[in-house]
């Protein structure tokens, strides 16, 4: 199972180290980043493997959003099958 | 790896643009609850209720936290009250109770089927059925009900027609105090759909299995926003845009759906791929009109850049989805848009060019505010006049409108929520269609019912 993380804010020092260190505390496996800053405006989405997380699916969102508060970014958390449903036939 | 535009227009149709699921509702038959005894009855219609939608609730916020898309109601359809109140001749406004009861209990916020399927004539029960309806929904909060009067297989029912007109204002009356709410939760049918998710005419119809999960989808909002990036191209790729945006709204749905099927361990029957606006700015069915080119929704112009909506929502949404049901198609809902609400304001748009909008879209006359004067026989002559269309066209259409009682065309009525709010619409009051009405019968079936 993956969840897709996407990160959008003002680009700042550290934004990927936060998000990836709550990502190894509750055991989600980063397989793919992609990230980009556009003038200003700082862009990541991070896929995730959370078949082995160490807690419930929910846990792990409220943790990353508590980062995005943190760090004033606005952070999405959500099962791959959304996009893939929405976007591939 | 996903594409990362793909991944980001996922959420800004979602965050920016009102992009949500309208509607999970489970349809339930409650025809193993009939009982000569109507307490029983009652009784049965409460534990199977509970049973079966007990965990309707919160798998739907599961699902919504899973996916991160809002699912703004779940909601529950029944069998038409009407079959198990023929059983026992008891006071139907027994099972309203019960089914506000149950409601309550499984925490949805509407319950719809307090119902009778009257098309041909009155069975047992469908009378008295209809005549509690005014006092069933004054005493309710989340009932919803519904009466179908007409059919392309079987023509209008007059008589019905004549006493719809009738219940509608008394409904009115006995919720004046709350905004003459009651009204809000009638909706009369002609070939009402037996599987529709949306409220406030969703029953679960007898064909139905015992229980199943139908998905109500919405999103004028991402529609209108797609338009927006193509300003001056010709209409056909106007119809493919909003073809391209309907199928991914409409996936949305599916998956939805189906996830909510597998959890709750019963079967996936339709996706209703309907555009349904809320008073919410940027979700509006008119602005999507006004979008294509039409200074205000109602000027000329206006039923033609509908009939392009409603097509290509239907062409995008189908291939979508395994199961596609229900209404499918464009809400014209006046109090619940936006733009509709400000187009009536200024009027714009009248309920003579809604009318003519119902022929090319999904539903019909819906969420319009009446004059609280209204005589009882013009209510049920817009009845009958909007299930002629329905009637003739093979096709969906209904009347709910809203008589404010105590007020006059020209002020508003203020429901709140989802219901939004209504300028009072100018009828012609001052022409009787009395007569008309007083005949009763039956309007023959139209040529078009003869297929076989």
């Amino acid at each position: 199972m993956k969840a897709v993380v996407t990160v959008v804010g003002r680009d700042t020092v550290g934004i990927l180290a936060k998000v990836s260190v709550v990502c190894a505390e509750h055991n989600a496996n980063v397989i793919d980043v992609t990230q980009s800053v556009m003038k200003e405006l700082f862009t990541m989405v991070m896929l995730l493997d959370i078949t082995e997380i160490s807690c419930d699916f929910s846990v792990l969102q409220n943790a990353l959003y508590e980062v995005g508060e943190k760090i004033g970014m606005k952070i999405h958390v959500m099962h791959e099958d959304i996009f893939n449903s929405m976007h591939h036939i | 790896m996903l594409d990362t535009t793909d991944i980001l227009e996922t959420i800004r149709m979602i965050d920016d643009e009102n992009l949500d699921i309208r509607t999970i509702t489970m349809g339930i038959s409650l025809l193993d609850c009939i009982d000569s005894d109507i307490t029983r009855s009652c009784d049965k219609v409460y534990d199977k209720i509970c049973r079966m939608a007990s965990r309707l609730v919160p798998v739907g916020c599961d699902i919504e936290r899973m996916y991160g898309i809002p699912i703004i109601n779940k909601r529950i359809s029944v069998t038409p009250i009407a079959m198990l109140a023929a059983a026992n001749r008891g006071d139907p406004v027994k099972y309203a109770r019960t089914l506000e009861k149950a409601a309550k209990e499984v925490g949805v916020n509407f319950i719809g089927g307090f119902s009778a399927l009257v098309h041909k004539g009155f069975s047992a029960g469908d009378k008295a059925l209809i005549c509690s309806i005014p006092q069933a929904l004054s005493e309710t909060e989340r009932v919803c009900s519904s009466v179908n009067i007409g059919s392309t297989k079987a023509g209008i029912n007059m008589d019905a027609v004549g006493l719809m007109g009738n219940i509608i204002l008394d409904a009115a009356k006995a919720t004046a105090d709350k905004n003459c709410m009651g009204a809000a939760k009638i909706v009369v049918f002609c070939n009402a759909p037996e599987d529709n998710p949306f409220m406030a005419g969703a029953f679960h119809g007898v064909g139905e299995p015992d229980c199943v999960i139908n998905v109500g989808v919405s999103g004028p909002g991402a529609v209108r926003s797609a338009l927006t990036k193509c300003p001056d191209g010709d209409l056909t790729e106007v119809a493919d845009i909003i073809k391209k945006t309907a199928f991914k709204i409409t996936r949305m749905g599916q998956l939805v759906g189906k996830a909510a099927s597998e959890r709750l361990n019963v079967p996936f029957g339709i996706v209703d791929l309907s555009l349904a606006p809320t008073p919410a700015v940027g979700d509006s069915v008119a602005h999507v009109i006004e979008e294509m080119g039409i200074e205000i929704c109602g000027a000329h112009g206006t039923t033609a850049a509908l009939a392009l909506l409603n097509d290509a929502v239907k062409k995008g949404g189908v291939m979508a989805s395994s199961h596609v049901g229900g209404l499918s198609g464009a809400f014209i809902p006046v109090s619940e848009d936006a733009g509709m609400i400000d187009a009536a304001r200024s009027g714009d748009l009248s309920i003579e060019k809604l009318e003519a909008m119902t022929a090319v879209c999904s539903v019909g006359l819906d969420m319009i505010v009446i004059p609280g004067d209204t005589p009882p026989s013009t209510i049920s002559a817009i009845i009958a006049d909007e299930a002629a269309i329905g009637m003739v066209n093979s096709k969906t259409t209904a009347v709910r409108v809203v008589p404010a009682i105590g007020k006059k065309s020209g002020e508003e009525l203020e429901f709140g929520g989802l219901f939004g709010s209504g300028p009072i619409m100018k009828l012609h009051n001052d022409r009787s269609s009395e007569k008309f009405i007083a005949r009763g019968g039956r309007i023959p079936a139209p040529m078009q019912s003869l297929k076989n």
